[in-house]
């Protein structure tokens, strides 16, 4: 009996904590493009769209890949695929139309980029996040993921001091793949990898799950979205390593001896506002967008933070400066090299592909060395 | 401690953060651009994870 009144109650106050949190989101919708242009409200807008889509349909990145690496279930995978080619098939042709106004996703394919994915694939297995399913865990309620955040952001921009040093080992000029020929030749890969997962796929697993469909198609509708909006693809590790920038410049560290924090446009986004910078905006959007999404799942935010053994909280911490650190070697993480290199035309996305999901293989080895689950 | 307690330690950082540089930096709407970077006729101009031509590792 006591039950039947105790459910209905707690539903009741989950509603009424929920409610701030969607008066806040849109103040800050509003807020945005009053205070900062009305771009800049889009693009968060568009980034709330991704943390709604990531968190709400379940969809990321490194769980698919371990579930295609423990289990050859490669439903998560076909979907990152699906979504890509989507992507593709709108942003080259607007990129090839509209080379003034929209700029791809280039990265340099060289030693320290196909070293950086390999270790960033390992570190997100480690923490079973990458760049945007960090933000998403950590937004709504994963401590291992908060934990993780900070120290990305600071790996970040360690990575970015170092970027020059790391790219003199060398590596080639940015190779792209544009136009009619470089949409069918994303096309035709795409899908030699989806044919190449499915063959190597577990009986009974060959499908795309419809929630998994569903978030395929609504993210790429909102990639397209940030092209068009910003004038760039949709990124992640640019606006954590300024984050952390900013930090060591209010704290007193002079950036200006830095290469890369040197650059007029690094010089602009140091310097402006975070609401003006576009990585920014959409990751402050995933954030809040999976707050949003956990506050009004049911029991979702009442469940314990995970009890992990001391190393466990240390590998972690870890993984986060390692992810940061090595998604800027990279030029990008799962999202800005893989998601968006690939979908607008550029290699270093392939190269970035292969790296990762090595050292994503490599990773899930380690998590139980690391303490983050039990010895297998 | 639960999910909802690290669900505000996030969303309690990140206000703090973009208080401090509100503070700091503060944006100027008469410098916004166009509504929609596609038909603007301007070159897009933010910070990106890749590396556009001109920058350090390009």
């Amino acid at each position: 009996m006591s039950s039947t009144v105790a459910i209905p109650a707690t539903e009741a106050r989950r509603r009424l904590g929920a409610l701030p949190l969607t008066l806040l989101l849109l103040a800050g919708l509003a807020g945005t493009a009053l205070f900062a242009g009305a771009r800049f409200g889009l693009v968060l807008a568009l980034g709330l769209g991704f943390g709604l889509v990531l968190e709400g349909l379940r969809f990321g990145f490194a769980g698919p890949w371990r579930a295609m690496i423990e289990r050859r279930d490669p439903g998560g995978i076909l979907a990152q695929l699906l979504s890509i080619a989507l992507v593709a098939a709108v942003a080259l042709p607007l990129l090839a139309t509209y080379p003034d106004e929209l700029v791809g996703a280039q990265g340099r394919i060289g030693w320290a980029m196909v070293g950086g994915a390999f270790v960033f694939g390992a570190a997100m297995q480690i923490v079973l996040g990458c760049g945007s399913g960090t933000l998403v865990n950590a937004g709504s309620g994963n401590a291992v993921a908060l934990v993780a955040l900070p120290l990305f952001c600071v790996g970040s921009l360690l990575g970015s001091i170092h970027l020059g040093w790391w790219t003199e080992l060398g590596a080639l000029p940015p190779i792209v793949l544009s136009g009619g020929a470089g949409l069918a030749l994303t096309l035709v890969a795409l899908a030699a990898v989806a044919v190449l997962v499915v063959a190597l796929a577990a009986p009974g697993t060959r499908r795309i799950q419809r929630h998994h469909l569903l978030a395929a198609v609504l993210l790429a509708g909102l990639a397209i979205g940030n092209l068009v909006v910003a004038g760039q693809p949709w990124g992640v590790v640019y606006g954590l390593g300024l984050w952390a920038a900013k930090g060591a410049a209010a704290l007193g560290a002079d950036l200006s001896g830095s290469g890369f924090w040197a650059a007029p446009v690094n010089a602009a986004t140091l310097h402006g506002s975070i609401l003006t910078d576009y990585t920014s905006l959409t990751n402050i959007g995933m954030i809040l967008g999976a707050a949003w999404i956990a506050s009004h799942r049911a029991g979702s935010l009442d469940q314990p933070a995970p009890r992990l053994p001391l190393r466990g909280w240390v590998a972690a911490a870890l993984s986060g400066l390692v992810l940061g650190y090595s998604s800027r070697l990279a030029f990008g993480c799962n999202v800005g090299a893989l998601y968006s290199g690939i979908a607008t035309g550029s290699l270093h996305g392939w190269v970035w592909f292969a790296a990762a999901f090595a050292g994503s293989a490599f990773g899930l080895r380690l998590r139980p060395w690391a303490g983050m689950e039990g010895k297998r | 401690m639960t999910r909802r307690h690290i669900m505000f330690a996030a969303c309690g950082l990140l206000a703090a953060m973009l208080a401090l540089d509100l503070r700091a930096s503060p944006p100027n709407p008469y410098n916004a651009p166009a509504v929609l970077a596609l038909g603007s006729g301007a070159a897009p101009v933010g910070g990106f994870c890749g590396a556009p031509a001109g920058l350090p590792g390009s």
